[in-house]
């Protein structure tokens, strides 16, 4: 039997997840990193992206926003702004939303305050569709 | 005495306003159990980001993130958070009250209070005494964490172009249905508590990228976070205490009805002897 890390995820809204798990991937601010058991104490934050965690060799995918990652004695906590695991996206949503915000990117320039905006929009609509599309072919 | 009629009348209304006041304490009962689900949902959260910005911060040397810069506190802004809606009891005037105190005390302190209100009694009450510097209302009917962005944003630049010194927050912390506590919580700068640390050797952490530059992310964050949090507290409070209140006004209503329904037996009754002596009396002048 494979040795388990904690995992807890938790938003503003609700703790999305609480499970053990074998192993860890997601989006840090400087580039993807994996995590197993036994891993040093670890903090980094994540930018817009995927986690993707293994339970019994099954893997399942998230999409994140902002966030938070720490890992410490073998438990890890993740604090995100939103969380939606792969079968829970509207993809519909999301790609109505990516049609906005490419519509809204097109007449701004990058100095605008608001291209910021549109430009994560973009970045979470994209990555919203990749994991939903994880979730059809599993 | 009141005719019977007039009576009558006043029972009438007074049912009214309580089928009124009753269906109001179910509406408020059952959002309250909402807006009390959402504070617990994210009080671990909140608690896990006031973690680590303790181990953040203990562990940062040197340089100052802005956010954690101690001016001479001069200008200060305070944030009341308050419900848009009426009929709570006291839920908005105490916290009103408590406001309007609080700066008569400090006025001698700072050269200049400012007052940011969110929630229309707030604002309805503060604007006639002070000068409210911003408003934002009708943000409390449904509490999400883009509102709370949207707060911190404005208070963060305020603070970092230097507009105010020091940012307090005024609300009513949810503590059970029938009270809550108005509470004072210091928002800029962040203070971070330096306590139980060195009891035991800290955890030597890897950081990516640097302490300074997580804290910087983490700061704002945490400030959103308070503000979510006092808004749903807010929001529970303002349920907990409306329930309250229509459910004492219910019992009123009863009280009242209960009053009224006797006096108008006394008067039907006073009402039906008159007429009878009436009677007796007509008939026995007949027989005479």
């Amino acid at each position: 039997m494979a040795e388990k890390m904690k995992l807890e995820i938790v938003t503003p809204y609700s703790k999305v997840l609480d499970m053990e798990v074998e192993e860890v991937t997601a989006t840090g601010k400087i580039g993807e990193f994996g995590v197993l058991p036994g891993h040093a104490p670890f903090l980094t934050s994540l930018r817009i992206g995927e986690l993707a965690y293994k339970n019994n060799g099954i893997t399942e995918h998230m999409a994140l926003n902002w966030g938070y990652f720490e890992i410490q004695d073998d438990k890890i906590i993740v604090l995100v702004e939103t969380a939606e695991a792969s079968d829970q996206i509207d993809v519909e949503r999301a790609k109505a939303a990516l049609g906005r915000a490419e519509e809204a990117l097109k007449k701004l320039t990058p100095e605008d305050k608001q291209h910021k905006v549109y430009e994560a929009a973009l970045e979470r609509a994209v990555i919203r569709m990749q994991v939903a599309g994880k979730a059809v072919r599993k | 005495m009141a005719s019977l009629k007039s009576i009558k009348k006043r029972i009438v209304s007074v049912k009214n306003t309580r089928q009124i006041t009753k269906a109001m304490k179910m509406v408020s009962a059952a959002k309250l159990r909402r807006a009390q689900e959402n504070v617990v949902a994210a009080r671990p959260y909140a608690k896990k980001l006031g973690e680590v910005l303790q181990t953040l911060s203990a562990n940062l040397e040197g340089d100052l993130h802005p956010l954690l810069e101690k001016r001479d506190a001069k200008k200060l802004l305070l944030i009341v958070l308050t419900s848009d809606r009426g009929l709570c009891g006291g839920f908005n005037t105490n916290l009103c009250k408590a406001a309007d105190r609080y700066i008569k005390e400090k006025s001698a302190a700072y050269e200049q209070i400012s007052v940011m209100t969110v929630g229309r009694k707030g604002y309805e009450f503060l604007k006639s005494r002070y000068t409210v510097y911003k408003n934002f209302s009708n943000v409390l009917a449904k509490p999400n964490y883009q509102t709370a962005v949207m707060l911190a944003q404005e208070v963060i630049d305020g603070f970092v172009a230097g507009e105010y010194d020091q940012v307090e927050l005024l609300y009513n912390s949810f503590r059970t249905v029938m009270t809550q506590d108005i509470t004072f919580q210091q928002m800029l700068p962040v203070e971070p508590e330096v306590k139980g640390i060195s009891d035991e050797t800290p955890v030597e952490f890897i950081y990516e990228p640097s302490v300074g530059e997580l804290l910087a992310e983490i700061l704002p964050k945490n400030i959103e976070v308070q503000i979510f949090k006092a808004m749903l507290e807010t929001v529970a409070g303002e349920h907990g205490a409306r329930m309250t209140a229509m459910d004492s006004a219910s019992k009123n209503a009863n009280e009242m009805i209960g009053k009224l329904t006797l006096q108008y037996n006394r008067a039907r009754q006073a009402a039906i002897t008159t007429e009878l002596m009436e009677i007796i009396s007509g008939s026995e002048s007949i027989k005479g």
